[in-house]
């Protein structure tokens, strides 16, 4: 059993799993991960087979599970908390901005906060309000935090693995409209480093970078540009914190353009950094200026609307055809 | 709404406003735990007599040290800042036999989780006073390692440090020890989410931490009517865990309820809240101007009842001390702020590579990536001398 087809949720199970038999130090936290396995059920199964001492269903307050999951770091112990959907996660911000991400330097280095928090996150779900954001940008932007998103099942995986194995505190975030898709999964394949970007189409024309529940649609854009005989390179980013700049200017070094593509809205979102930085790197390379394609500076739509607010394969379409037109 | 309505509203609004504030925050009195009184008197009590009842003559005069040492190095602390040696200091005048008394309860092996102004419990868990200096003189941000002595660094956000405290004492029990945790926070404090959530969260997984409050009737200009229509310590019921209010200023009844709540933590009966009862005789910080908010007879009437004085009175009276021992105290007090004084004016500015040193424990490419360039920018002036080289 070397590779395995399973679904993204089902692999990110399976590394809990994995990180919980290898590591006695490793919990998990939240609101319903126990008996009910998560409100997506990826961690279903845990504490039947861990217990409730270390697949611990918390109070409803994400504040105090976020400091308590520091406390027990400072122990030595490796909580992996969960946040049970993007837009609950403001309570917990304080702690996570104030103490988490600072606290390593603020000791100068002589403790460690080995925290992993899980966060649901993006659109296209039809939810009601709050469960349906992607708030990646607002921790990027803060030093000490990590931040990383997996957008296919075997991804999903081996970055459980290495935010679970990082010292440093890992925002990880969940593409929750990818849950039940299935990808393969090989548990013996040695993986490449956590915050390294991949090309998954290669192309010439243009490089469409993205991550998270935006790769597929960026996939997809790819294939249909492909019949009009155009050809697109795809990045998948996997890492918002750090960002992998040195993969992304060599594929922009060679195709000359550049579309950022990301649920979150455009404004001082991802994309805007990394129109910046590779405007930077690349200036003389570029034939076109880098654009970006997300969400609107509105809040979140109600779900009858979210197909106009997320970006989809004709919007995407619709940059490529902008950028090649310079 | 109508000039009629509003009219009728009125009365009701500050009739009811007027309840409150006649009233002063009630139940300070009978339920306080004093062993010692004001006046230096020992006063019997059956519960917590038995938590001091082996108090030797020298742990008393050690009590009593620790007290004076730790004004004194305060007091040094104040001076360097308006002498401009640290950017601002948050003095505990008035709360060390608060701080000295439940930190003497602690042992080895428990943590503390602090205030930014726990001088007196971080001399009591062995941390040199000089480390404290580092963070309000701004070389540093915490210039101590946390498990050296159990002391966690100090935390400025309020109530954060209860969530940490609750946290590894819920590690404390799945570790299966007999530690326990005590986390210090305020009468300010006491308002926070935080701290309701570690309450909480202590209850419901039974967590070996005592939660002391410092109550200094100030949360700089706010007093504690402002946070509680009930005394803090009444809280922890609501919770399903025991509150006491203790003398803040008798540092015997602090050592006592504080060890009472220590043990009841390693014995796995859970978190118990500790109010103490005491006074912030300064201000909030050096950068505060209490004369705007509080009336001086406030201040003269709780210097009646000082720390310091009556445990002094109460060593004289019961002869467990002598003159030569208060005598070698004051030359060991002026020894300790002379070297205080030395060590913060001796202490260098950080390197300025240091901005970028330990964000991150595994490393991360944009730090990496703007150390260089902020290298190559120090190193554009090689040519310039010491022109930009501050």
């Amino acid at each position: 059993m070397t590779a395995e087809k399973m679904a993204l949720a089902k692999a990110i199970n399976e590394s809990l799993r994995t990180a919980l038999d290898a590591d006695p130090k490793v919990l998990i936290m939240g609101e319903d991960v126990g008996k009910l396995g998560g409100v997506f059920r990826v961690t279903d199964g845990l504490q039947k087979d861990f217990g409730e001492d270390r697949v611990i269903d918390t109070p409803l307050a994400e504040s105090g599970i976020v400091g308590t999951a520091i406390g027990l770091a400072l122990r030595g112990y490796r909580p992996v908390v969960e946040i049970q959907f993007d837009g609950f996660v403001f309570p917990a911000y304080d702690q996570i901005v104030t103490q988490l991400a600072k606290m390593h330097a603020r000791a100068l280095g002589k403790i460690k906060l080995p925290v992993v928090i899980r966060i649901p996150y993006g659109g296209g779900i039809g939810a009601v309000e709050h469960h349906s954001e992607s708030p990646e940008a607002l921790f990027a932007h803060v030093a000490g935090l990590k931040v990383v998103s997996p957008s296919n099942a075997g991804d999903a995986y081996w970055m459980m693995q290495q935010a679970i194995h990082s010292d440093d505190p890992v925002i990880f975030f969940e593409p929750k409209r990818r849950y039940w898709d299935k990808s393969e999964v090989n548990r013996e394949a040695i993986p490449g480093p956590l915050h390294r970007a991949r090309v998954v189409r290669e192309g010439t024309d243009l490089t469409l970078a993205a991550y998270g529940p935006m790769v597929k649609v960026c996939q997809e854009a790819a294939a249909a540009a492909q019949e009009e005989g155009k050809s697109l390179e795809v990045l998948d980013l996997r890492s918002m914190s750090p960002i992998d700049f040195d993969s992304i200017q060599t594929s922009v070094e060679r195709t000359r353009r550049l579309v950022v593509v990301h649920e979150a809205p455009v404004f001082l979102g991802t994309g805007a950094e990394i129109a910046a930085r590779i405007t930077e790197r690349c200036f003389y390379h570029l034939e076109a200026p880098v654009l970006r394609v997300g969400g609107y500076h509105a809040p979140y739509p109600p779900a009858r609307l979210e197909d106009e607010y997320l970006p989809g394969l004709d919007r995407v379409l619709d940059a490529v055809d902008r950028s090649l037109a310079y | 709404m109508t000039v009629e309505s509003t009219a009728a509203r009125k009365p009701r609004r500050s009739a009811g406003v007027k309840r409150t504030a006649a009233k002063k925050p009630p139940g300070a009195r009978p339920d306080l735990v004093q062993l010692l009184t004001p006046e230096g008197k020992r006063v019997k009590n059956g519960e917590f007599d038995a938590y001091v009842a082996d108090i030797t003559p020298e742990e008393l005069r050690g009590l009593y040290r620790d007290m004076v040492l730790t004004r004194r190095f305060d007091a040094e602390a104040t001076s360097l800042q308006r002498q401009g040696e640290l950017g601002l200091w948050a003095s505990l005048l008035g709360q060390e036999a608060a701080q000295i008394g439940s930190g003497r309860a602690t042992r080895e092996d428990d943590y503390v989780f602090p205030t930014y102004r726990e001088h007196g419990v971080a001399w009591c868990r062995g941390v040199d006073p000089t480390n404290l200096l580092g963070m309000f003189r701004g070389v540093n941000n915490g210039g101590w390692d946390p498990n050296g002595n159990n002391f966690h660094l100090y935390t400025i956000v309020i109530g954060s440090q209860t969530l940490h405290a609750t946290g590894y004492a819920m590690g404390v029990a799945k570790d299966g020890a007999d530690s326990a945790v005590i986390a210090y926070f305020g009468d300010g404090a006491s308002s926070q989410g935080d701290v309701a959530e570690s309450f909480t969260f202590s209850a419901v997984y039974n967590a070996p931490v005592v939660f002391f409050c410092q109550n200094n009737q100030w949360a700089i200009s706010e007093p504690t009517e402002r946070q509680s229509r009930v005394p803090l310590y009444q809280r922890a019921q609501g919770y399903g865990f025991p509150g006491v209010r203790v003398d803040g200023n008798d540092v015997l009844a602090c050592l006592a309820v504080t060890k009472w709540a220590l043990e009841r933590a390693r014995r796995g009966e859970g978190p118990t809240l500790v109010e103490a009862y005491t006074y912030r005789m300064g201000a909030h910080t050096t950068s505060d101007d209490p004369t705007k908010y509080r009336a001086d007879e406030e201040r003269e009437a709780w210097e009646a009842k000082d720390p310091i004085l009556r445990l002094r009175t109460y060593l004289e009276d019961s002869n467990h001390a002598d003159e030569g021992f208060f005598a070698e105290l004051d030359a060991e007090s002026e020894a300790l702020g002379r070297r205080v004084r030395e060590a913060v004016r001796a202490m260098p500015d950080p390197d300025r590579f240091a901005i970028f040193e330990n964000v991150y424990a595994d490393g991360h490419a944009l730090v990496d990536e703007e150390r260089a360039q902020f290298a190559a920018y120090q190193a554009s002036f090689a040519d310039e001398g010491e022109g930009k080289q501050r």
